[in-house]
């Protein structure tokens, strides 16, 4: 055991010439440096990723008079600041309304996007790839470009204008991101698994929810976790569908309106600031590899 | 053709058609509802004068040769556009790329390096931009203090038209963790031997990329690019929240806001569609608008799928 550590350059070798040990110390002190200097570039980047978080986090607990002066180390730690932000009148109601659109429209968007993936990937008929290359074109749409027919059908015909749902409701009619990331997962599956399950007397759905879903997991994973975010950052459909009522209000778009009411006040907007990146984060830090699947998916795959 | 079909196989022929329309349904109706019909709408809009308040009157290229001609926001929005398909998507791709090139350099705590480098991405865009409108304010900002310290000049970033759009790309650089993520599986994927083989002909590090990195992760460039134009056709809420919150104005109150603070220099296509419809209740012209936009979208996006057709192969 004690012997066992030695390392193969270690043993002195038959003939070996100055001129060896040389060019072999140079090697490793050539490793070395490149070692410290991608080490040093790591932390310069990590550096420009890592500080504005924390510019941020120390001005969330600072004080009202320090915040408006140009110190970067808060001299009094105010934590006071985050509970000031969440008795601000409004901002549970922007947290409740946040969370469902979030969780509700994530359940409805994987309820609704894994059937027709399935079809895509394992059917075989005729225009599937027709259909394919239109959810790829609509994935690919900015929101805008039919919004004001949507906005005229929810608000004059639906009358749910100052409400969320115009945004939940379209969930549960398949997300074409969705469709595509789980398809390129299901790809991945070996037909003789649907096969198999068929032969032995499944029905399709039954082949989908007992054999399929517990495979795909880690997909519907990062389909649940981009949908979420997606909902949880959306700026965009709140804006044109909640803003005439502050009740339906989300955290992102609340968060604005927050900066307008306490203008000079730069600590509580911060405050407010890192209670809407926090959950993110959390969910992240607990979801991580399942996320990175998720982007790798998407661009690498195909 | 379906003549000589035998009946029962035309019956299971039937039912799989059917199985195969179940499926699909929730696609069907949420294609055709809140695809195809919002589409002919805005087409149908464009030509019509309408304001949510009056029956759509028929104007025929009106709106269109308002918004081409004299509407005073169009043309400084599509070269605010341009611009930022130069600037931001080139250095996205590049930092991207160079800091996933980083990561597979590193051996110890890759990890940490890792979540670091991507935390900043999942950021919710609203939150990140005030967070950099006031990391980068002229007066208290603490970015400022420390260029101020060293000695170097200190912009106005977001008050400064010639500075909000760099001060933008900083902001978009800075959420790099997704581009990161598919260099960094991309050049993982490159073989071994060709670099080992490159190391016997005595290639530099330089001439490795170049002759051996380069070749093999030119797709996955080609597709963050494309994909960054894209994204940049769509960009909005950074944009607008940034010149909201800079400009000083005064949240959601329903106080007018003069879109592009300061002086039209952070106007973006999609924000002219809200401007018009939803600030000026001329829904006519931002349809306009909203078929630019499409028109820009889909050329794009059939440029991605032509060059990578792997969107649509189905391995079986």
């Amino acid at each position: 055991m004690t012997q066992a550590t030695l390392h193969p350059s270690d043993i002195p070798v038959q003939g070996t010439t100055r001129v060896d040990a040389r060019a072999r110390r140079t090697a490793q002190r050539r490793r070395a440096l490149h070692w410290v200097a991608v080490h040093s570039l790591g932390i310069a980047a990590a550096a420009f990723f890592v500080l504005p978080f924390v510019f941020v986090f120390l001005t969330s607990v600072m004080s009202d008079n320090q915040a408006l002066t140009r110190d970067l180390w808060p001299h009094t730690w105010q934590w006071s600041n985050f509970r000031t932000v969440w008795d601000t009148p409004g901002f549970l109601t922007w947290w409740r309304n946040t969370l469902l659109y979030a969780v509700g429209g994530t359940v409805l968007t994987i309820v609704s996007s894994l059937p027709v993936a399935y079809a895509l990937a394992k059917f075989r008929f005729r225009g599937r790839n027709v259909i394919m290359m239109l959810v790829i074109s609509t994935m690919m749409l900015p929101p805008q470009v039919i919004i004001i027919p949507m906005y005229l059908f929810w608000a004059k015909q639906m009358h749910m204008d100052g409400t969320l749902w115009p945004l939940i409701i379209p969930m549960a009619f398949g997300d074409a991101f969705s469709i595509f990331l789980l398809r390129q997962f299901l790809l991945t599956i070996p037909k003789e698994y649907t096969e198999a399950a068929t032969v032995d007397g499944c029905g399709e759905v039954r082949t989908l929810l007992t054999v399929i879903l517990p495979m795909i997991r880690p997909a519907i994973a990062a389909v649940a976790l981009f949908q979420f975010f997606y909902c949880w950052n959306d700026y965009f459909g709140p804006q044109i569908y909640a803003s005439s009522n502050p009740a339906a209000w989300t955290l992102s778009y609340g968060l604005e309106s927050f900066k307008g009411a306490h203008h000079t006040n730069w600590n509580l907007t911060m405050a407010a600031t890192v209670l809407v990146m926090a959950p993110v984060i959390l969910v992240f830090f607990f979801a991580q590899k399942a996320f990175i699947e998720g982007v790798t998916l998407t661009g690498v795959k195909g | 053709m379906s003549a000589t079909v035998h009946p029962l196989l035309r019956a299971k022929r039937r039912k799989a058609a059917l199985r195969n329309l179940a499926f699909l349904s929730p696609w069907i109706i949420g294609f055709s509802v809140f695809f195809v019909y919002p589409l002919v709408s805005t087409v149908y809009f464009s030509f019509m004068h309408y304001t949510g308040f009056n029956d759509p009157t028929w104007t025929g290229g009106k709106n269109w040769s308002y918004v081409f001609t004299e509407y005073p926001l169009f043309w400084p929005a599509l070269r605010n556009t341009l611009w930022l398909v130069v600037v931001m998507v080139t250095l996205r791709v590049v930092f991207g790329l160079g800091i996933g090139l980083l990561i597979t350099k590193i051996k110890t705590g890759a990890g940490l390096f890792r979540t670091a480098f991507y935390l900043p991405y999942l950021a919710p865009p609203v939150a990140a931009t005030m967070a950099f409108v006031f990391l980068l304010n002229p007066g208290t900002g603490p970015v400022n203090h420390i260029l101020g310290g060293i000695g170097i000049p200190t912009p106005g970033w977001f008050t400064d038209p010639n500075w909000s759009k760099p001060a933008l790309t900083i902001l978009a650089v800075w959420g790099i963790g997704d581009l990161m993520v598919i260099f960094m599986a991309a050049l993982l994927d490159v073989p071994k031997e060709q670099y080992e083989a490159a190391e016997l002909d005595g290639a530099g590090s330089w001439t490795r990329f170049r002759y051996v990195t380069l070749p093999n992760i030119s797709p996955i460039v080609m597709f963050a690019v494309v994909t960054g134009v894209i994204q940049t056709m769509q960009y909005y809420t950074q944009p607008l929240v940034a010149g909201k919150v800079a400009s000083g104005i005064i949240g959601n109150s329903g106080q007018q806001f003069e879109p592009g603070y300061p002086d039209k220099s952070t106007l973006t296509l999609p924000q002219l569609v809200y401007n018009l419809g939803f600030q000026r209740f001329d829904y006519g012209s931002a349809c306009v608008i909203a078929l630019v936009l499409f028109a820009l979208a889909m050329a794009f996006t059939t440029l991605l799928m032509r060059r990578r057709s792997g969107f649509l192969s189905a391995e079986d």
